[in-house]
C-alpha cells in the first residue's frame, strides 16, 4: 500500500518533470528539419507556421501531461482511500479513527546524519488521506481549466509543470512520514507559489508580489524549521510517530509548537504574517483557487492537525492561536467587505476562513479545523474558478467593472452562488456545517481567549455574510457596467470576446460545485453533530449581515454597499494599513540598512582592495628609484643583504 | 707556517677585490678586481689544502680550475669591454645606464595611472 503512497506523490512530479523537459523535445527538431528541406528563400514564412504549429503541439502535448497524472493520482487516492477504510481499528482514537481506520507508514531508507537520523518516509491514514483528495481533485480541476484560461498563453507548458510540480509538494507534506520530508514538500511548495505568482513576470508589480509572498512565507519558515529541530532532537527522532509518542517536557513542547507556529502563520497567511495573501492574486486566477484558497493555505492548518498531540500538551501555544485567528477574522472578514477587486475579497475571505480553522484547532477541536478546512477547499477553490470565468468574461478584477452579468454567464452564477452560499454558511451547502462544527467547538472550547475567539467568531459570521452578498449582487445583478477597455497589457487580462468560457473551464467548476454543495451533509452523515440552536443563531447573524448589505444594495444598486463602513472603509480598504505599517517598521528600514551596507562595500571593502593596489604602487614607486642602471648599486645591494645574512646566522645560532 | 698568514692575506685580497668591483669606475679595473677576488680564493684554497694534509689535493685541483676559469673570464670580459667601447665611446661603469628603468608619464587624457604598469 505504500507504494501506491509513493507513487500518488510521484507521478505529478513526473509530470512536472516531463512537463519542463518534454513539451518541445520533436518540435525544435520539426522546424529545423523544414528550414533545411525548404531551403533559405522558403524560409520566413513557412518558419512563421511551423512555428505557430509547433507552439500549438507543445501546448497540447502539455495539457496531455498536466492532467493523465493528475487523473491516475485521483484514482489512486480514492483506491487508498478505499483501502483503509477497510482497515484495522487504530486505537489511538483520533478522529478519523471511525470512519477511515487504517493505516500505513513504508520507509524507504534511514539517512544517517550523525546525530538525529532521517528516515525518508511516507506514511498514510486517515487525516493524510482527507487532506490528500482535497489536493487531488482540486488540483485536477484547476489543471482542466487551466488548458481554457491560459489558451493563449506562450509559457503554458512550464507553467502547467510547475502547478504539477506543486501538487506534488502538497501531497508529499500531506503523506510524509518525518518531519524532515515534510519540511522538504513544505520549502518546495513556497519556491512554486513563487514560481506561479509571478508567472506574468513582464509586469513589474507581480514580480515583487512573488518575492514578497517568498520573503514573508521564507520569515515563517525559519521558525518552522527551528521548531522541527528542537522537537527532533529533544524525541531523538524525526519520525512524526515517535515525536508524538516521545514523552517531552511541557516547556520545550511550548517552544517547539510556538516556532512552528511561527512557519503556520507564514504558509496560512494568519496574522501578522497575511501581507503576502492579497498580493498573491497577482498570479493567474487557476494558481489563487489551487494555492492560495484550496491547498497550499491549508498546508499550515493540516501541519497543526498532524501535529496536534504536541499542540495540546501545550496550551500556551493554542491560546496565542487562538488571539491570532480572532484577530485575523474579524479583521479580514472586513478588509474583504471593502475590497473592490474581486480576487481580493476572496483573498482576504481565504484569510478569515483560515482562521476559522485555527480557531477550531485552538479550541481542540481538529475534527471541526479538517471538516472546515476541505470545505472550505471545495468552494474557495469553486469561488475562485469561478471568478475566473467572471474576469475572464468581463476582462477586469474590478468588481466596479461587473454587474448584471447573471443572463450573460448562466453556469458561473449558479455555481458560483453555490460557492458564495457555502461561504456565507447558508444551508444546504457545505459551509453551514463546516462553520457550525468550528463554531460549536470554539463555544465549548476552553483557554483564557475563549470568549474573545466566540465573539470574533460569531461577529465574523455576519461580515461574512456582508461581503459574500456584496460581492455576489455587485457581480451579478444590477445594470451592466461593461465597457469596451483599452487592449490589456500581455498576460494581464483577457480581451473580452462576448462568450461564456470554454467547457474546459465550466465543467471543473461545475463538477466542484458537487463537493461544495454537498460536503456539509456527507459530513453530518458521517457523524459530525450539529448543534442547531447556535446554528440557526449563526444562519441568522449571517442573514443579518447579508440582509444589510441587500437593504443598502436595493436602495442604490450603482452605490457599492461597502459605504455602511462609512469612515472606517477607508482603513479596511487598506487592510488597516498593515502592509504601510510593515513598509514604515520593517521594510524601510531593511532598504535603509541595505544601502548602508551597499555603500560600505563600495567604500569601505573596495576601498581597502583599491587602496592596497594604490599603495604598492606608490611603494614600488620609492623601490624603483633604486633600480638606476649602475650595476655596482646592485652588487652593493647583494653584498650588504648577504652581510646582513651573515650577521644574522652568527648572532642567532 | 701557521694558516692564518695566508688567510689573513688572502682575506685582504678579497675585500680590496670587493672595494675594486664596488668603487672603481673603469671596467677594466673592475675585472681586475674580480681577479683578485679569485685569487684570493686560490690563496685559500692552496692554504687550507696543505693544512689540512687533504691526500688527494683537492684544493690544489680545484685552484687550477679556477684559474682555468679565471682565464676564460677574463677573456669574455675583456671582449665585452671592448665591445661597449666600440659601441659607447667610454668604459666608465658609472655611465653605462641601460639597465635603468625608463620612467614612462601617464598618457594624456586617462584619468590616473591605473592599468598603465
Amino acid at each position: 500500500m505504500t507504494a501506491v503512497v509513493a507513487l500518488i506523490v510521484l507521478l505529478p512530479f513526473a509530470a512536472a518533470v516531463a512537463g519542463l523537459l518534454a513539451t518541445r523535445l520533436g518540435t525544435r527538431d520539426v522546424r529545423a528539419e523544414d528550414v533545411r528541406t525548404r531551403g533559405v528563400g522558403a524560409r520566413d514564412a513557412r518558419t512563421a507556421d511551423v512555428g505557430a504549429r509547433a507552439e500549438r503541439a507543445a501546448y497540447r502535448r502539455a495539457a496531455w501531461f498536466a492532467i493523465v497524472p493528475g487523473t491516475v493520482s485521483a484514482a489512486l487516492t480514492v483506491w487508498l482511500a478505499a483501502a483503509l477504510a477497510r482497515g484495522t481499528p487504530a486505537t489511538d482514537g483520533r478522529f478519523w479513527a471511525e470512519l477511515l481506520p487504517g493505516r500505513t507508514e513504508g520507509t524507504l531508507t534511514v539517512v544517517e546524519t550523525g546525530s538525529v537520523p532521517i528516515s525518508l518516509t511516507l506514511r498514510a491514514d486517515g487525516l493524510s488521506v482527507l487532506a490528500g483528495i482535497l489536493v487531488v481533485v482540486v488540483a485536477l480541476a484547476v489543471q482542466v481549466y487551466s488548458v481554457g484560461y491560459m489558451r493563449d498563453e506562450p509559457r503554458y507548458p512550464s507553467y502547467s509543470a510547475f502547478v504539477s510540480l506543486f501538487t506534488s509538494a502538497m501531497l508529499l507534506v500531506v503523506y510524509a512520514g518525518d518531519l524532515i520530508v515534510l519540511y522538504a514538500g513544505w520549502e518546495i511548495m513556497g519556491l512554486c507559489s513563487y514560481l506561479l505568482i509571478g508567472h506574468w513576470w513582464e509586469d513589474r508589480a507581480n514580480s515583487r508580489a512573488a518575492v514578497k509572498a517568498f520573503l514573508v512565507t521564507r520569515l515563517g519558515d525559519v521558525g518552522f524549521l527551528f521548531g522541527i529541530f528542537v522537537l527532533g532532537l529533544s524525541a531523538g527522532s524525526f519520525r512524526i510517530d515517535d515525536v508524538l509518542r516521545a514523552d517531552l517536557p511541557r516547556g520545550t513542547l511550548v517552544a517547539a509548537t510556538l516556532l512552528l507556529l511561527a512557519g503556520v502563520a507564514g504558509k496560512s497567511a494568519q496574522v501578522p504574517l497575511q501581507t503576502w495573501l492579497p498580493d498573491a492574486m497577482a498570479g493567474p486566477t487557476p494558481i489563487s483557487a489551487l494555492i492560495h484558497a484550496a491547498t497550499m493555505v491549508a498546508a499550515g492548518i493540516f501541519v497543526v492537525a498532524r501535529l496536534y498531540p504536541a499542540f495540546l500538551a501545550a496550551p500556551p501555544t493554542l491560546d496565542v492561536l487562538g488571539v491570532v485567528a480572532a484577530v485575523g477574522m474579524l479583521g479580514a472578514a472586513l478588509a474583504a467587505l471593502a475590497q473592490d477587486d474581486l480576487k481580493r475579497v476572496l483573498a482576504y475571505s481565504t484569510i478569515s476562513q483560515l482562521a476559522y480553522m485555527a480557531a477550531a484547532l485552538a479550541a481542540g477541536s481538529d475534527r471541526a479545523a479538517m471538516f472546515h478546512l476541505v470545505s472550505h477547499g471545495a468552494f474557495k477553490a469553486l469561488l475562485f474558478l469561478c471568478a475566473g470565468l467572471v474576469i475572464h468574461h468581463v476582462g477586469s478584477n474590478l468588481i466596479s467593472h461587473m454587474g448584471g452579468l447573471r443572463t450573460a454567464l448562466p453556469v458561473t452564477f449558479w455555481t458560483m452562488t453555490i460557492g458564495f452560499a457555502a461561504l456565507a454558511g447558508l444551508p444546504p451547502a457545505s459551509g453551514f456545517f463546516s462553520k457550525d462544527a468550528v463554531l460549536s467547538a470554539v463555544e465549548h472550547g476552553t483557554g483564557p481567549a475563549q470568549p474573545l475567539v466566540y465573539a470574533s467568531a460569531l461577529l465574523t459570521v455576519g461580515v461574512t455574510g456582508a461581503y459574500a452578498a456584496r460581492a455576489w449582487l455587485r457581480t451579478f445583478f444590477g445594470p451592466a457596467r461593461i465597457e469596451p477597455l483599452p487592449e490589456p497589457p500581455p498576460g494581464v487580462a483577457h480581451v473580452f470576446d462576448g462568450r461564456e468560457a470554454p467547457p474546459s473551464m465550466l465543467w471543473p467548476a461545475g463538477v466542484l460545485a458537487v463537493p461544495a454543495l454537498l460536503l456539509g451533509l456527507a459530513g453530518w452523515a458521517a457523524g459530525v453533530q450539529v448543534e442547531w440552536g447556535p446554528a440557526a443563531a449563526s444562519l441568522a447573524v449571517a442573514l443579518l449581515g447579508a440582509g444589510i448589505v441587500y437593504a443598502l444594495w436595493r436602495a442604490a444598486p450603482e452605490q457599492d454597499p461597502a459605504r455602511l463602513l462609512g469612515p472606517f472603509r477607508a482603513p479596511c480598504e487598506r487592510a488597516f494599513y498593515v502592509d504601510a505599517a510593515y513598509a514604515a517598521l520593517v521594510t524601510r528600514p531593511v532598504l535603509r540598512l541595505a544601502r548602508g551596507v551597499v555603500r560600505t562595500d563600495a567604500r569601505v571593502v573596495d576601498g581597502a582592495v583599491r587602496g592596497s593596489g594604490r599603495a604598492t604602487l606608490g611603494l614600488s614607486g620609492l623601490v624603483r628609484l633604486a633600480q638606476n642602471g649602475n650595476a655596482q648599486l646592485y652588487v652593493t645591494g647583494l653584498l650588504a643583504g648577504l652581510v646582513l645574512i651573515a650577521v644574522a646566522a652568527v648572532v642567532l645560532t | 707556517m701557521h694558516v692564518v698568514y695566508p688567510v689573513v692575506v688572502s682575506a685582504l685580497l678579497f675585500s680590496i677585490g670587493v672595494y675594486g668591483v664596488l668603487a672603481r669606475r673603469n671596467a677594466i679595473l673592475v675585472l681586475m678586481s674580480v681577479e683578485l677576488m679569485l685569487n684570493a680564493v686560490n690563496l685559500n684554497l692552496v692554504a687550507f689544502d696543505v693544512w689540512l694534509g687533504d691526500r688527494l689535493h683537492g684544493g690544489q685541483v680545484l685552484t687550477l680550475f679556477v684559474i682555468v676559469i679565471a682565464a676564460a673570464e677574463v677573456g669574455l670580459g675583456l671582449a665585452i669591454v671592448l665591445a661597449v667601447f666600440r659601441t659607447r665611446r667610454t668604459v666608465d661603469v658609472d655611465r653605462l645606464r641601460a639597465l635603468a628603468e625608463v620612467v614612462r608619464t601617464p598618457e594624456p587624457g586617462r584619468p590616473d595611472g591605473e592599468g598603465a604598469s
